[in-house]
């Protein structure tokens, strides 16, 4: 058993570790230099069995190091990704991309890309088709910088537009770069994926060149092939095209709809709910009540006027026509216990009395319908708004006054 | 060297060779006329000695290596650490006197060389019997086991030893898996009965001889030297000569990874004095290093402790009788005896002498402090008294920041050396482009550790921890007194501290379970527990090794008084 304290290779490059653990989370960086120094022999060791062998904690705290460090510069931590691109051939295109990716955050475009062209053309036996996916990755991601470069010159194109030039060199070259960007992104958005900004670029070039149908069958698939994880934004771009091109009513809204499923608090309920009170279908009304109390259950929308005033146009349209209270009612049912506190407290009365005249208006019309003309909130901005002689404070006291019986059978 | 003729000047049989190729006696300088021829000169890196070889050993392989013996291999490592050691101050007639003739008889009795024909083996192991000359004055010359040619007269004993003949053909189905001839049979064969070489054994070796002649180095000091580098020992087959290629199965016997354990060596050191079939070693009296008394002495001073606590552990090390040469000096074989590891057993005598004095339950010791403080209040004439609590922060103080770059240190050592290491010829290229990388990775990452440098390896010395009666601060206390914490009864100070607490009441049988008692931090007080820390960092031993020594002599200690109370409480009246 004494065998077990016996200080060999093995736990003396673990506890070299656990040091170069706490230097980095302290961001010594300097202590964890000088810590991995001692730890690099452990390359020649073999570690096969383990899960994470020493070449990859090289390779990750190395790029740690010499990212934050600050005598680092370029040309050092580029002759280090070079040497760890040797190190594990399973890894290469992982470590490529990672390179590129920091060569991109220091502005060296033109580095990044060659180093992704270069990573394209390779080919090592079996190890190419295992590591497909980051090709494809890589692949993609060339494309995205052709797309920037496409981008650049059609603005070349649209400022020598206005000048009266035609510039024929610069308009192949754009069409060059267009081309080749669309192959790779095309490419990339067929696998499930997150590929947000690649969608956005590749939906770009479509839009420019007029190929709006295979933009739609693009952001199509990509919001509802269900292969897809879950993505807001997908939805977004979505009806953001759907807008741009014009589109009906009916197809913005199909479009909103599995967003604020996924994302109740998203910032477009506003639209959402507009477009959904106006609508004539009894229904589509319907969830447009839903939708805006769903969205000011959360905490970033509390301060939020534009809300509150869709909130309270609808309720006020309801309260006056007296149909449909119950949708009111239904709503108000898992929210009476906590948005009184939540939303109508007396400290928030005065701070948004305070703060911003016009979210109280808003929120007291709410609070008045939905708690009567007796509750804090609505009886301090009031009171305040008619002291202050401003005109829409008396009237909506008056209405809320009036319509008093109504709103008690809500809160009933 | 094998030459056996007594010279005719002063009669010794002690013979080198000079320059030119002549016998010259050793003792006298006499020069004779007979001289050697010198057919090969291919791996021979010291001009001074030159001999023959004679017997179909391979000069050269395709790589230019040549065949070696394992046990060769380990000559070499136990000549460096021998020479080390002199540079350290040992007494030369260790190297050429003690070890080599240590190293002589083993190889002897694991029947490796020096015999006549060993039944049963494949490698037959040769050379000459016999010989008084120095072997090891041919330092670099790589084989041991070659029969060297030989005058007239001793020409018949080449008969009754097999050469390398037949060594080739093992070496021709092992020389993919080994480097050495005899690599992977070294590996096969039973432990147990041959003892076979291995690197914690050298210093097991080294320790022998160290008690033998009755150096002033402890095991735990001679284990500390060889982690801080003052021995060679990781790698020391950096040194062995180019010729001598190391690979394959060489590796598992050659390259450590783990530092050795005290246990370990210790443990070994007894094996293999029995199997040597060593007489009693020389005394350890009373003036040795080793004597507990002096050592003492030392550990006392090492851990800031007042000298007058040395009057209590000679009367504790002479109560137990564990200071008289025959429980001391070791008798190889004699299994009725307990091996007496000198280093631990001062440390537990000097823990057993605080007990006594201190009781250490983590409540006497800090009341007897807070006396000793009012004590010295009144104190004007004399040293001050020593106060528990003052001697605990400093220490402890220390102690930590030791304890922290000693960890540091463990975290930063560096195994690999420039020599490249593979296990077969395939996998050379692969090795060392690692090692190129790994070279440059230091280089980059080196200079980003700032103006850090590497530490110098510190100068081996005695002493770790060092405190100055000189410091003003008065954090040195080997002057105090221990009046503050004593009481006069009938003319003779003797503690105030009536109570003592045994570790163990009862000790487990050693043979069958490796300690007579099983440590836990929790199940003791923590003062208890800072003083087995601080000699455990002192003698880079665990706290248990310690404690196993301490429940031995309390056991000595109240021996009878445990006769009577064995079953009640463990708590005695002294």
């Amino acid at each position: 058993s004494s065998n077990e304290h016996k200080l060999n290779f093995k736990k003396s490059k673990e506890a070299c570790l656990s040091y170069i653990q706490d230097a980095l989370l302290q961001k010594q960086w300097k202590r964890a230099a000088e810590f991995l120094t001692c730890y690099v022999e452990s390359l020649e060791k073999d570690y096969s069995r383990e899960h994470i062998g020493p070449s990859e904690m090289i390779w990750r705290i190395g790029t740690e190091i010499l990212r934050h460090h600050s005598q680092n510069s370029m040309k050092e931590f580029n002759c280090f990704m070079e040497q760890m691109k040797t190190l594990g051939v399973k890894r290469y295109l992982k470590v490529c991309l990672e390179h590129v990716f920091h060569l991109l955050c220091n502005g060296q475009i033109d580095e990044a890309y060659q180093n992704l062209s270069l990573a394209e053309s390779w080919r090592f036996g079996e190890q190419t088709a295992i590591q497909d996916k980051e090709m494809k990755l890589i692949q993609a991601y060339r494309g995205l910088l052709d797309y920037y470069s496409w981008s650049k010159q059609k603005n070349i194109l649209l400022e020598h537009g206005e000048d009266g030039f035609s510039d024929l060199a610069v308009e192949q070259e754009m069409h060059g770069y267009f081309r080749k960007a669309a192959v790779n992104l095309k490419e990339i958005i067929k696998i499930p994926g997150v590929w947000d900004i690649f969608v956005k670029c590749y939906v770009d070039l479509l839009e420019f060149y007029g190929d709006h149908n295979e933009a739609h069958q693009v952001l199509n698939e990509y919001a509802y092939n269900s292969k897809f994880p879950a993505n807001p934004n997908a939805h977004v771009y979505l009806y953001q095209f759907l807008k741009r091109q014009g589109e009906s009513k009916k197809s913005l809204i199909s479009a909103l709809k599995i967003l604020h499923d996924i994302v109740p608090s998203h910032e477009l309920m506003i639209d959402f709910n507009t477009m959904l009170q106006k609508s004539k279908k009894r229904k589509k009304r319907r969830l447009g009540l839903e939708v805006i109390f769903a969205a000011l259950d959360y905490a970033g929308w509390k301060e939020n006027a534009k809300a509150w005033s869709c909130l309270a146009r609808q309720v006020k349209q309801i309260v006056i026509s007296e149909k449909h209270l119950d949708w009111i009612k239904q709503e108000w049912n898992s929210r009476k216990d906590w948005w009184p506190a939540f939303h109508f407290s007396r400290y928030l009365a005065k701070r948004n009395w305070q703060e911003n005249k016009s979210l109280s208006y808003e929120k007291a019309l709410v609070a008045g319908i939905l708690l009567g003309k007796d509750c804090k909130y609505f009886k301090y901005v009031s009171h305040q708004g008619c002291k202050a002689q401003l005109k829409r404070f008396r009237i909506l006291k008056k209405f809320v006054n009036r319509h008093n019986p109504v709103c008690l059978r809500i809160s009933g | 060297r094998d030459f056996n003729e007594r010279c005719a000047q002063c009669s010794e049989v002690n013979w080198g060779l000079t320059d030119g190729g002549r016998f010259y006696c050793r003792s006298c300088h006499n020069v004779t006329e007979r001289t050697r021829e010198v057919v090969n000169t291919d791996f021979i890196t010291n001009s001074r000695v030159q001999t023959i070889s004679k017997g179909s050993r391979k000069q050269e392989k395709n790589d230019g290596g040549c065949e070696w013996y394992i046990c060769e291999g380990f000559q070499l490592v136990l000549k460096k650490q021998v020479e080390a050691l002199e540079a350290l101050g040992v007494c030369p007639q260790m190297k050429d006197e003690i070890l080599c003739n240590f190293w002589r008889c083993y190889l002897q009795k694991s029947k490796q060389a020096y015999c006549k024909r060993p039944a049963g083996e494949t490698i037959k192991a040769l050379s000459v019997c016999e010989s008084s000359t120095d072997v090891d004055s041919d330092p670099e010359r790589p084989s041991l086991l070659h029969l060297l040619s030989l005058s007239e007269s001793e020409g018949d004993l080449q008969t009754d030893c097999s050469f390398a003949s037949s060594a080739s053909k093992v070496s021709e189905s092992t020389s993919v898996y080994s480097g050495s001839v005899d690599g992977s049979l070294y590996l096969m064969k039973n432990q147990k009965e041959k003892l076979n070489m291995t690197m914690p054994m050298t210093l097991s070796f080294c320790y022998m001889a160290l008690l033998w002649v009755r150096e002033p180095i402890t095991l735990s000091e001679l284990l500390r030297f060889v982690v801080e580098g003052h021995i060679p020992y990781l790698n020391v087959f950096q040194h062995f000569p180019e010729k001598m290629k190391l690979c394959g199965l060489d590796l598992k016997i050659f390259c450590v990874e783990s530092w050795p354990v005290y246990e370990e060596v210790f443990n070994k050191m007894h094996e293999l004095a029995a199997f040597l079939d060593l007489p009693r070693f020389p005394d350890i009296t009373e003036s040795c290093f080793l004597h507990p008394d002096m050592l003492c002495m030392k550990y006392l001073m090492e851990a800031n402790l007042p000298d007058e606590l040395h009057n209590w552990t000679c009367r504790v090390v002479k109560k137990i009788g564990i200071g008289e040469v025959d429980f001391l000096t070791l008798m190889p074989g004699n299994k009725s005896t307990r091996k007496v590891k000198y280093d631990v057993l001062a440390a537990a005598v000097i823990v057993v002498v605080l007990k006594l004095l201190f009781l250490l339950d983590d409540h006497y010791e800090w009341l007897l402090s807070e006396l000793a403080e009012e004590r010295n209040k009144n104190n004007t004439e004399g040293g001050p008294y020593f106060e528990f609590k003052k001697w605990y922060e400093v220490v402890k103080h220390s102690l930590d920041v030791e304890q922290k770059k000693l960890d540091e240190e463990r975290a930063k050592y560096l195994w690999r050396c420039e020599k490249p290491l593979f296990y077969s010829v395939k996998n050379k290229s692969k090795v060392l482009k690692r090692r190129q990388m790994v070279v440059n990775l230091q280089n980059q990452f080196g200079k980003l550790s700032g103006s850090v440098q590497r530490a110098e390896k510190p100068n081996p010395s005695s002493f770790q921890l060092s405190w100055s009666e000189e410091n003003t601060d008065g954090s040195c206390f080997h002057g105090h007194s221990l009046k503050g914490i004593l009481q006069e009864k009938c003319g003779v100070l003797t503690a105030m501290n009536p109570d003592y607490w045994l570790c163990t009441v009862k000790l487990c049988n050693e043979k069958l379970c490796g300690h007579l008692a099983h440590y836990r931090e929790v199940e003791f007080p923590q003062s208890y527990h800072f003083v087995l820390g601080l000699f455990s960092f002192l003698l880079r031993v665990q706290p248990s090794y310690i404690h196993d020594e301490v429940c031995m002599i309390e056991h000595k200690l109240f021996n009878k008084k445990l006769c009577k109370k064995l079953k009640y409480n463990t708590v005695l009246r002294k």
